[in-house]
């Protein structure tokens, strides 16, 4: 089956996952992210890349910080860009996914920002517009269920890059609650394209997928074998509602054997990076001594997202 | 026109003839502005001739280019490096060949987003003629008359810089 994200070239027209991305398109995007970088220190903060061009941001599911920083992004690239309120719109009155995108498609759209709860709905967008024939209308998955947030795995790729330079020797540690996670499935796509030789997943039995091993990542339950010789350390938030599914015992008892408290940072490489996607669970998932320290890169993931975001709808936009 | 490659002119001595030209006009506030790629390896050079202090500006115009619409996004973006205050110098753009003026139109409005020069002037190896937008170099020294088909191509082996010319 031919990937849905590629056009016939290969080249890319949605950006709806990591996984199946070839190496090629990855590397691509982090490269013209860097050129991104530097546009915050000029006088005028913003190129005409995207000038005419309508951005929507279709956020189903709430996320104050990642629509911002796509907001942030298409504007800095000179779109225009419509927050559709989505709660307060039409699905609410009962109108489907589908005759929503084809009225927004009525109001020449360019680009289509998905947020949904529903695994999958970005990927039924982009496989409507085909049908459709509308074949210069991009989609960007913002987040999808359980599956996919593409631009968190790529800006989190980035970051490991500036910091770390190569991927080729890295030990990457990801850890909390990964059967659950999205951000932590784009990342281990991603990481695994670009080549590092050893990804580790660390958590509670109850919060793993069980196919891990099967892809090459090593499986640790105890959190201080895991980041052993680490270089870099992503941890997942540990969402609340996790918390009523039987899952975990208690709050205090996940921070004691999951928390990433300065004791156990001195286990990972003395220059090993911190990383986490946001927003942080102070003494859930990480202590704040930690998410203030040198180690933590938290805030340049904030920075990096939005000249990832640019790159990914510039390159877009360019393929038609 | 056509052009045989044993006349093609040695690229590196037409950096110097161009240094030349430019050094009578230099001032204090005078800094270069090189377009990546051709550019950048003339302004390299340009500076170190007019023995300028610091390194010349670099500039990838692929934000600004008019064709995004048709062409995409370069495969190949270079971050644009201007290390200096913009406003109130005397800049010269500085590319290998002028031919449509497109790329020097998105150069120019890629310098004004980083602030206002006193005056921008454009010095360029060659001037191949097929202008579509009312440009002219200040600086020139080969200037020919070339048909659309034919490209022309400043490149960089081993350290040197040499002109290739190819017929679609």
């Amino acid at each position: 089956m031919p990937n849905p994200q590629l056009n016939a070239n290969g080249e890319l027209i949605h950006l709806l996952s990591t996984e199946g991305l070839p190496r090629e398109i990855l590397t691509h995007i982090l490269d013209t992210a860097a050129t991104f970088v530097g546009i915050t220190d000029r006088e005028v903060k913003k190129v005409p890349l995207l000038r005419g061009k309508s951005v929507f941001n279709l956020f189903f599911e709430n996320s104050t910080r990642t629509r911002t920083t796509f907001e942030i992004a298409a504007k800095r690239l000179s779109a225009d860009v419509l927050n559709l309120d989505i709660t307060r719109s039409s699905t609410s009155k009962g109108e489907t996914l589908l005759d929503t995108i084809d009225n927004l498609c009525s109001m020449h759209a360019d680009m289509f920002v998905v947020r949904h709860a529903t695994s999958g709905a970005p990927y039924l967008i982009a496989e409507h517009l085909k049908r459709m024939g509308k074949h210069d209308i991009h989609v960007v998955n913002a987040g999808d269920g359980r599956h996919a947030h593409p631009t968190q795995g790529l800006l989190d790729t980035y970051t490991i890059r500036h910091f770390k330079r190569d991927f080729s020797s890295l030990t990457v540690a990801i850890i909390g609650d990964i059967l659950h996670s999205r951000v932590a499935r784009s990342n281990i796509h991603a990481l695994k394209t670009l080549g590092v030789p050893e990804l580790r997943a660390i958590g509670p039995q109850t919060l793993l997928p069980t196919r891990l091993s099967q892809m090459g990542i090593r499986v640790f339950h105890d959190m201080r074998a895991g980041l052993k010789d680490c270089d870099v350390i992503i941890m997942l938030r540990l969402q609340n509602e996790r918390m009523n599914g039987a899952l975990l015992p208690s709050v205090g008892e996940y921070f004691k054997h999951y928390g990433l408290s300065p004791e156990k940072l001195i286990l990972a490489k003395p220059d090993a990076i911190v990383m986490h996607p946001g927003p942080i669970n102070r003494g859930v998932e990480i202590d704040s001594e930690v998410a203030d320290g040198s180690r933590s890169v938290i805030l340049n993931q904030v920075t990096f997202g939005i000249a990832v975001r640019m790159a990914v709808m510039s390159i877009l936009a360019g393929n038609g | 026109m056509t052009i045989s490659l044993l006349s093609l002119p040695d690229a590196e001595i037409q950096c110097r003839l161009l240094a030349d030209q430019i050094r009578p006009t230099l001032t204090t506030n005078t800094t270069l502005v090189g377009v990546y790629s051709g550019g950048a390896w003339i302004a390299e050079r340009l500076t170190r001739l007019l023995g300028l202090p610091g390194p010349a500006g670099l500039i990838d115009v692929s934000y600004y280019r008019d064709d995004f619409a048709q062409k995409g996004l370069h495969p190949q973006v270079r971050p644009t490096r201007i290390s200096f205050d913009v406003n109130n110098r005397c800049l010269i753009l500085i590319d290998d060949v002028l031919y449509t003026g497109r790329t020097t139109r998105a150069a120019l409005n890629e310098l004004f987003d980083y602030g206002r020069p006193a005056a921008v002037k454009l010095a360029v190896l060659a001037d191949r003629g097929g202008r579509q937008l009312p440009i002219a170099p200040d600086y020139c020294v080969w200037r020919l008359d070339l048909p659309p088909e034919t490209g022309l191509t400043l490149s960089l082996d081993n350290g040197h810089l040499s002109w290739k010319v190819e017929h679609a």
